[in-house]
Parts: structure tokens; sequence; C-alpha cells
């Protein structure tokens, strides 16, 4: 994952957006870019606004308030002219039933004058199947399909809708090795998942959705940092003496003990991790096993939520 | 030209594979036939005269009536739409290739009936084979496109089929002469597609008297199939999570104008 992404050319740009139904406001006046070669996520509980927002930003709905923009195109006044320049893959969409792998390559490929990808339907794992009607399809080779077809027109925009829902282990990190090629050479990719682990590996930045708005966007890593959570830092050696003992470290607010391990809840892990080390030296025991991890997107993610998105 | 090939063809192969297609396009259409030749010969002599255009009307309006609507609205349904539109599937084609390739099926069809229905049955062979055949494909086709893009669902796409289905099969000349209904019913029958269908049929591949003048009846058909189209087109629906849609479905009855008008023109 790079940290930064390749340029800072902006490629999506969204303003005030508003999206209602009838009375409900689905989404309440957000904004944000996306640059040339980023992954952008779009995380958030359901409900929160994502799929609203990115069927705005396709051209498939019309927002009710704000602007958005990709590549200068406005998707509401200008569908048509957006279409060989992104590339989607829904969250609910359809194929015909009868429909061929190799016949769905064709049709799509055809209306954006390009030629059939067929290696890329060979590196999703569908070379197998080209002459395999759509329902005959498991759900995961369908979402497949999808984003064989989202990708066929190399369009410099992609708009992921929740890619690897249904995917077995295996196409999960071909999708994510294949997304990440994508970014390295320029893409920008709008993911909108449930998947914090995923959206921790895959993105640049992550925009978290609430109720409609956006309660707090940065990089995975600035939003795991910027959170109350603690990290976790725990510690097994081969006399346990730190289980008995319950010596005060620095930085350290929590501690438990769990199986063979004594785990301390640290806001500043460099000296806690120092002092333990120190102290097990001092008591002639041995570390066998240390093990820090930070908090994970998906702490952050169920803080921020759980609290309405009050930070 | 290539995206539209490619869409025809695979509309085509459609009508084939889908079973239920299959069934409306040929099956059930030419099960029909045969049990129509075998029968109603025996029964009503006098309709070896005009079967082969009965079978033929009868053969459009099951494949187009029918067997059109039910995958428009289907599609919709599961969102194959919205997979056409974010890759630039036009509306005029989603609603113009199925229908084409359903007047293709027709056509193909009503080419066995009627070169069959001579040595099978004693059908009497019409003297001109004109246009107002595609007049009469187009005019059921556009109907039924027209019937797809407003049903809600597919259950409400079999009401609004049967609709003009079933009086047709009954009033609009196919199994009866059209000469023999009342008066009052005689006016209802012409407000039928299917009436002006046989009317044309009738007097221009037949030289047969008719309660219409033939070339009235193409005008009707033709009209009315333009309208139907276009209304189609307007009112095309992409997705039906979407509830911002273009204009009310009730602008559908709208396609019944001609019909109306040409009702008038009867004799």
């Amino acid at each position: 994952m790079s940290e930064t992404s390749e340029t800072n050319e902006t490629v999506v740009r969204v303003n005030h957006f508003r999206k209602l139904y009838g009375d409900l406001v689905a989404v309440d006046g957000i904004s944000f870019e996306a640059h040339r070669g980023e992954i952008f996520g779009l995380l958030g509980p359901n409900g929160a606004g994502k799929t609203s927002m990115l069927e705005c930003l396709e051209g498939i709905r019309q927002p009710d308030g704000g602007t958005m923009d990709i590549l200068g195109i406005d998707p509401a006044s200008q569908p048509r002219r957006l279409r060989d320049l992104i590339g989607v893959q829904l969250q609910i969409a359809g194929l015909p039933a009868t429909m061929q792998v190799k016949e769905a390559m064709r049709f799509f490929s055809a209306y954006h004058k390009v030629a059939p990808r067929y290696d890329l339907l060979d590196r999703l794992g569908l070379g197998e199947k080209l002459d395999s009607q759509y329902d005959e399809l498991s759900t995961g080779l369908q979402r497949r399909l999808a984003l064989a077809l989202a990708l066929a027109h190399k369009p410099p925009v992609l708009f992921l809708d929740e890619p690897t829902a249904g995917l077995d282990v295996g196409s999960r990190a071909e999708l994510h090795t294949l997304m990440q090629e994508l970014r390295d050479q320029g893409a920008t990719i709008i993911l909108a998942t449930h998947d914090m682990a995923e959206a921790e590996k895959m993105t640049d930045r992550v925009a978290i959705l609430l109720r409609g708005k956006i309660v707090a966007t940065g990089s995975p890593r600035e939003l795991t940092a910027t959170g109350a959570g603690f990290t976790k830092v725990s510690v097994r050696t081969e006399q346990s003496l730190l289980a008995a003992d319950d010596t005060n470290f620095p930085a350290v607010s929590q501690r438990a003990v769990k199986e063979e391990y004594v785990i301390y809840f640290s806001t500043d892990p460099g000296p806690t991790v120092s002092a333990i080390l120190q102290y097990i030296g001092t008591q002639n025991d041995k570390l066998i096993d240390l093990r820090v991890e930070r908090p994970s997107l998906e702490e952050r993610f169920l803080e921020i939520t759980n609290s309405g998105g009050v930070q | 030209m290539t995206a539209f090939v490619n869409h025809f063809v695979f509309e085509f192969k459609t009508g084939l594979r889908n079973s239920n297609l299959l069934l409306m396009n040929y099956l059930f259409p030419l099960a029909f036939y045969a049990m129509m030749g075998l029968v109603m010969t025996q029964v009503n002599p006098t309709f070896t005269e005009t079967m082969i255009p009965a079978m033929v009307v009868f053969v459009a309006m099951v494949s187009t009536l029918l067997g059109l609507p039910g995958p428009l609205v289907e599609s919709r349904e599961a969102g194959i739409y919205r997979s056409y539109k974010i890759n630039g599937v036009p509306a005029l084609s989603i609603l113009s290739i199925p229908a084409l390739s359903t007047i293709f099926h027709v056509l193909i069809v009503a080419a066995i009936i009627s070169f069959t229905c001579a040595p099978l049955f004693d059908g009497v062979v019409p003297e001109n084979w004109g246009n107002f055949v595609l007049v009469t494909v187009f005019a059921f086709g556009a109907l039924g496109a027209l019937i797809g893009v407003i049903s809600a669902n597919s259950r409400s796409t079999v009401l609004w089929s049967q609709l003009i289905f079933l009086p047709s099969m009954l009033l609009s000349g196919l199994m009866m002469p059209l000469d023999i209904l009342p008066e009052s019913v005689r006016f209802v029958s012409a407000l039928l597609p299917a009436t002006q269908a046989m009317q044309a049929y009738l007097g221009l591949a037949y030289n047969q008297a008719t309660v219409i003048a033939p070339l009235a009846s193409v005008g009707t058909l033709l009209v009315g199939g333009i309208l139907a189209f276009g209304l189609a087109i307007y009112l095309f629906n992409w997705d039906s999570r979407n509830d911002v849609r273009r204009g009310n479905p009730l602008m559908a009855l709208l396609a019944l104008a001609p019909y109306v008008a040409g009702a008038f023109l009867m004799r």
C-alpha cells in the first residue's frame, strides 16, 4: 500500500452532495476528493449512504444537491460522456440469465468500442467458463465476471461496491493484487466495503460515513492513530513472573492475563515495551514471545460508529 | 454497428435458449397451428380460406404480446438494465433489439405456416405477399415493448397483454368472420390491432371484401406501431429501484388512439 497517491491530480471531486428519498436524507452534504493512482475507501454501516453516493457518481441516480465531477465531467448532466471513463462493479446488478461469459465480454466491449479482453476472464478464473451461461455461474463467479467487464475498457476510474463479497480466499487475493496493479498504473479506485481488513490493507485513504455524513477521513494509519484505542502489548516469558507481578509500566492503563500471556494496553507502546524488557532482564526471566498490535481499523470504525460519529 | 450486431445475435439466440421464449416463439404457435389445421378445418371447412392470415396474426400476437414484455420487466427487476446503462447500452437498443429479434422469430414461424399450410391442411395461399405482414408484426412488437415498459411487474404484464390478446382471439376475425358479429361488437372489434391486421391481410393478400379499407388498416397499424414504440422509449425506466421516472404510465393509452380513429373508418 502506498502511503500517498501517485500524483495529486484530483480525479473525483464531490462537494456538498445531498441525496434524498422522500423525506429521508440519505446523504447530507458530503465532500471529498480522490486522486489519480489512489484507492479511496468508503466505509460505513448499512444505510450510511455509500451506495447512494456511488450510484450518483456513476450517473445511475440524480443527486438532490451539491456538485460532483469525474475528470471534469458531471455525471448527472453528462452520463454518456462518462461511460468510457468509468468501470463499475455494482452491488445490485445482473446480466441476462442466458448470456454466456464470452458473449458478455464481447457484448459490453463492443458498446465500449474496444476489443474483448478474454485475458481478463482467464486472470479472474473464468477461462474455463467461457461457454457457461450467467445463471450457471456461482455468486462468486458472477461477481468476478462483473469485475472483468468493469475493467475490460481500461477505465481510468473504477467504482467497486463490495467487490469481494461472496469471493473465496484465492479470488479475493487475486482481486487485491489486480487492484494494486491498477492503482500502480494510475487508476483511481473508489472502493465501498464492509470489510475493514480489506480497507486497511488496500486503501490509501478512507472516509467513514455515518447517517449520510462523513464522520472521519484520512489514511487507515492516521485514523487508527487518532483514536482513543490502546496498543496491545502481549508478553510471554519462561517463568511467567509478569503474571504474578502487577508492576506499573509507563503508559499502561490496563492489564490482563490470558492463558500464558500478560497483555498490557498502552497509550505509548515504545516506553512500555522498553520497560517490560528491562524488567524481564532484572528478574532473570526469559522472553519467549512479544507481540505489539496497534488498534485495527475495525476497532477504530466501531469506536466511531458506536459514538455516533462524535470524536 | 458491431455492438448492434452482437446485441441482435444475442437476443435472437435468447429467443431459442430461454425456455419460456422458445415456447412463446415456436412451440405454442406451431402446436396451435397444427391443432387448428387438424380440428378447425374439419369443423369449419371455410376456415382454410383465412387460415394462413389468422395463424400469422396469432403467431405475431403470441410472440410479441405474450413473449416479449415478460423478459423486459424481468430484466429491469433483475438490475440488468443498470448493468447496461453503466456500460453505455442505449435505451433505444434495449427496446428495439429484443423487439426486432422477436419480429424475426415471428417471420420464421409465419414462413413455416405459409409454406406448409397448403400441402398439410389445404390452406389457401395468399396471392400477394406485401409489406403489410412486416407492418403487422412491427405494430405488435411495438405494443409488446410498450407493455413491458409500463408494467410494474410480471403479473401486470400478463394482465395488460391478455387485455389485448383475449378479445383479439374472439373478435378480430381470427376464428370467425367479422361480418357475422353484431354491429355494436364489430365496432369494438375494430379497436383491436389484430382486426386491422386481418383486414389488411385479407384485403391485400387475398383480394377479399373487408369491412375496413385494407390500406387504411395498414396505415393504422403503422401509425399505431410508431406511436407505441415512441411511447415505449419515452416511458422507459432503467431501474425499478429508482423512484424518479419520466412520464406517467397511463400515457401508454395514447398508443391506442390510431386504433380508435381506425375504427371509425369501418364501412
